[in-house]
C-alpha cells in the first residue's frame, strides 16, 4: 500500500478524530447510565453496600437487601433505564426526520395517544399486560397518521404538523382526565401514571415486551440510521444520495412510534423526556456521528436521574414525570422564543 | 469509463393537477456541458427535478442508458446520477469535511465500513473544489461561493459520471458565479463528468454549454450549440423579448443585449442606432 498524500492523511485523520470522539461520548453516556443505576440501587431511604446489591444481581438471597434492592429498587430502575431508552430514540428520530426539535412525539400527540388508548384499556375495558402496550402502539400510530392527514397540504410542512400535534395532544390530554376522572374508585398513583408519567410499583414482568419493543423498533431505527441522517439534508439531497425517502420517512414514523408507545404504555407519558433527550444529545455529539445512540442514553440517564430526585432529594415524593417536566418546560419556552426570534422555518 | 447516456423520452410531468411539461423529448449528450434555460414557468426546473428522479413523470420515461430511472434501485442510481438541488439544507454547525463525507452515502451499506476509496473521494473533491482549506471549518461561517464549492464537492464525493445542477449560481455575486461555472468547466474536461444545468443569465449559459437547450411552454423550443440556439429569433420567442446578438469579444460566443423602450438615442458602438435595427 502506498503512503497517503499529505490531504488523504488530514482528511483520514479528521474522520479517526470524530469517529473517536463519537465512541468516547457513547463511552461516557453508558458509563453515567451505569452509574445513575448503581446509584439508585444502593442509595434510598436506606443505604445498601455495593458488595450486597451486587450480590442480589447475581440471584444470592441477602436478607433485607433481596427486598429492597432485587423487589423495589431493581425493577423500577429497570424500567426507568428501558423507558428511557424509548422515549430518547424515538423522540430523536422524529426531530431528525422533520428537522425540527419541537417536532418530538409527545409535543404532537403521540405520547398523549398512546396514554390514552392505554388509559381506556385498563380502566374501560379491565386489561392488563402486553394486549395494553399493544393498543397503546397501534393508537400511537393513529394518532400520528392522524396529525401527519390533517397537516397534508401540498406536502407536510413542519410547523404546520407541530401546530395540529399540539391541538390534538390537547384533546388528548382532556380525553385521558375524563377516563380517570369517572374510573370508579381509581387510585391517585395510577392516576399519576397516566398524566405524568411515573416508575412507581415497576415490576420486572412490565420489562419484558417493553425489552422486546425497544431490541425490535430500535433496531429497524437503528439499521436505517444513516438514510434518516441523509434527511438532515433536505429531501431532495437525500434523494439524490440514494435514499428512498417517503419508504425512509414511513419506517422511521412507524419505529419511533412503536417506541413511544410501547414505553407510554409502561410508564405512562413521563414528560418531555423524548423532548429533551435529543437536543441535549445533539448538543453533546455535535455533528460527529450518528445523534440515536447517544440520544437513546442520554433518555436512560434523564429517567434515572429525575425518577431518583424526585425519590430522595425533594421534599416530598414526587413521579419522574414531575421532575423530567419541571426541567422539560422551560426549554420548550427557549425554543419557541428562540424560533420566533429567527423567524421560524 | 463508458458513456451514459440521459434521455428524456414524452416527459410529461407536473405538480398536482397542473401539467407542466407536455411530452418532452431530450437527449444528453455525454461528456459534455448542457445548460436548460428558459422563461420563469417554463417548466426548466421541473424538468431537471424529472429528469433527477425527484418528479415522478405522469407520462413518458427519463431512460438512463435504456432503462426507467424510477424502476432503477435508487442507490445504484445514485452512484451514476448526482444532483444538487436549489436549496440543500446543512445541518447546523456541520464542517465541510463531514458535509463531503456524506456525498458517499451511495457507496456505503450497513455491513460495509468506511474504506480508503471514501478517503480517496472526500480527498479528491475537497483538492478539485479548492475546499480543502476550509476543511474543519462549520458551513454556516463561509461566504455563499465558498458554501455553493462545498455543496459541489458533496456532489463530487459522490462520484457521478452524470451531474445535475439546479441553478447553481442562484444568490451568487458575479465573480462567484464565474468561479462555480469555472469549476464545474474544469471539472468536464478532467473528469469528463457529463454536466446538465439549468442557469437563469442566457449570456453565461451560452458562454459554458457545449449544448444549449431552450425551453418553452413545457416543450424543447430549440436544442444545439450556443450559436445555433442563442438568436435574436430564440429571445423573442422564449422570452418574449426583443434584443441584439452579437459575439462576445472574449470567448467567441453569442452574447445577448436585451432592447428595452428606454435609452433608446443611445448610439452603440457599431455606429447605428438600435431603433434602425428593429424596423429593419
Amino acid at each position: 500500500m502506498t503512503a497517503p498524500s499529505s490531504t488523504l492523511a488530514v482528511v483520514i485523520a479528521h474522520r479517526r478524530k470524530r469517529a473517536r470522539r463519537h465512541h468516547a461520548i457513547i463511552a461516557t453516556l453508558l458509563t453515567l447510565v451505569a452509574v445513575t443505576f448503581g446509584v439508585t440501587l444502593s442509595i434510598g431511604q436506606s443505604i445498601t453496600p455495593p458488595s450486597d446489591v451486587l450480590r442480589v444481581l447475581l440471584g444470592e438471597p441477602v436478607p433485607g437487601a433481596s427486598f429492597t434492592v432485587g423487589q423495589l429498587r431493581l425493577p423500577r430502575a429497570v424500567l426507568s433505564i428501558l423507558a428511557g431508552l424509548c422515549f430518547g430514540l424515538g423522540g430523536v428520530a422524529f426531530q431528525v426526520m422533520l428537522r425540527n426539535p419541537l417536532a418530538s412525539p409527545d409535543t404532537i400527540g403521540i405520547t398523549s395517544g398512546a396514554g390514552a388508548a392505554a388509559v381506556f384499556a385498563i380502566v374501560v375495558l379491565s386489561m392488563t399486560g402486553p394486549m395494553v402496550s399493544v393498543i397503546a402502539v397501534v393508537a400511537g400510530l393513529g394518532v400520528a397518521l392522524l396529525v401527519y392527514a390533517l397537516s397534508f397540504r401540498n406536502g407536510v410542512a413542519g410547523t404546520r404538523l407541530i401546530l395540529v400535534g399540539i391541538g390534538v395532544s390537547a384533546m388528548l390530554q382532556s380525553v385521558i382526565a375524563y377516563i380517570l376522572q369517572s374510573a370508579p374508585a381509581w387510585n391517585l398513583q395510577e392516576a399519576m401514571r397516566w398524566l405524568t408519567g411515573s416508575v412507581n410499583g415497576a415490576q420486572l414482568g412490565q420489562a419484558l415486551p417493553l425489552l422486546l419493543a425497544l431490541i425490535f423498533f430500535g433496531g429497524l431505527l437503528l439499521v436505517r440510521g444513516r438514510d434518516l441522517e441523509t434527511l438532515r439534508l433536505g429531501d431532495d439531497t437525500a434523494a439524490a444520495l440514494g435514499t428512498r425517502v417517503s419508504n425512509t420517512r414511513m419506517l422511521v414514523i412507524v419505529a419511533a412510534v412503536g417506541l413511544i408507545a410501547s414505553a407510554t404504555a409502561a410508564s405512562g407519558p413521563i414528560a418531555f423526556v423524548a423532548f429533551l433527550s435529543g437536543p441535549i444529545a445533539g448538543r453533546i455529539v455535535r455533528n460527529d456521528g450518528s445523534v440515536l445512540i447517544p440520544s437513546a442514553l442520554t433518555g436512560a440517564v434523564l429517567v434515572l436521574a429525575a425518577d431518583y430526585v424526585g425519590q430522595h432529594l425533594l421534599p416530598s415524593r414526587y413521579p419522574v414525570g414531575v421532575v423530567t417536566g419541571a426541567l422539560g418546560a422551560p426549554y420548550l419556552l427557549y425554543l419557541i422564543v428562540r424560533i420566533n426570534r429567527i423567524g421560524g422555518s | 469509463m463508458t458513456d451514459h447516456l440521459l434521455v428524456a423520452s414524452g416527459l410529461t410531468a407536473g405538480y398536482d393537477k397542473t401539467e407542466i411539461l407536455h411530452a418532452l423529448d431530450l437527449t444528453i449528450p455525454p461528456r459534455k456541458i448542457t445548460v436548460i434555460v428558459g422563461a420563469n414557468a417554463c417548466g426548466k426546473s421541473t424538468f431537471l427535478r424529472t429528469l433527477s428522479r425527484l418528479i415522478a413523470p405522469s407520462k413518458g420515461q427519463v431512460l438512463l442508458d435504456g432503462k426507467s430511472i424510477h424502476r432503477t434501485p435508487s442507490r445504484d442510481l445514485a452512484r451514476t446520477l448526482g444532483l444538487l438541488p436549489q436549496s440543500p439544507i446543512a445541518p447546523e454547525g456541520i464542517t465541510v469535511v463531514d458535509l463531503v463525507s456524506r456525498g458517499r452515502h451511495p457507496h456505503q451499506s450497513l455491513f460495509s465500513g468506511w474504506t480508503r476509496r471514501d478517503d480517496e473521494a472526500v480527498d479528491s473533491a475537497l483538492r478539485a473544489t479548492k475546499t480543502f482549506d476550509l476543511a474543519d471549518r462549520p458551513i454556516d461561517e463561509l461566504s455563499g461561493g465558498q458554501r455553493q464549492r462545498v455543496w459541489i464537492a458533496m456532489a463530487l464525493a459522490q462520484q457521478t459520471d452524470i451531474l445535475l445542477l439546479d441553478e447553481p449560481t442562484t444568490f451568487l455575486d458575479i465573480n462567484h458565479q464565474i468561479e462555480v461555472l469555472d469549476l464545474l468547466t474544469d471539472l468536464n474536461s478532467a473528469r469528463r463528468t457529463t454536466v446538465v444545468m439549468v442557469l437563469h443569465d442566457l449570456n453565461l449559459a451560452a458562454r459554458y454549454a457545449d449544448h444549449l437547450v431552450a425551453i418553452a411552454g413545457g416543450r424543447v423550443h430549440i436544442s444545439g450549440t450556443p450559436e445555433e440556439v442563442l438568436t435574436e429569433e430564440t429571445v423573442r420567442h422564449v422570452f418574449g423579448l426583443d434584443s441584439r446578438v452579437i459575439s462576445d469579444p472574449t470567448s467567441g460566443r453569442p452574447i445577448m443585449l436585451p432592447i428595452g423602450r428606454h435609452r433608446m438615442a443611445v448610439i452603440d458602438d457599431m455606429g447605428d442606432a438600435p431603433q434602425k435595427e428593429r424596423s429593419a
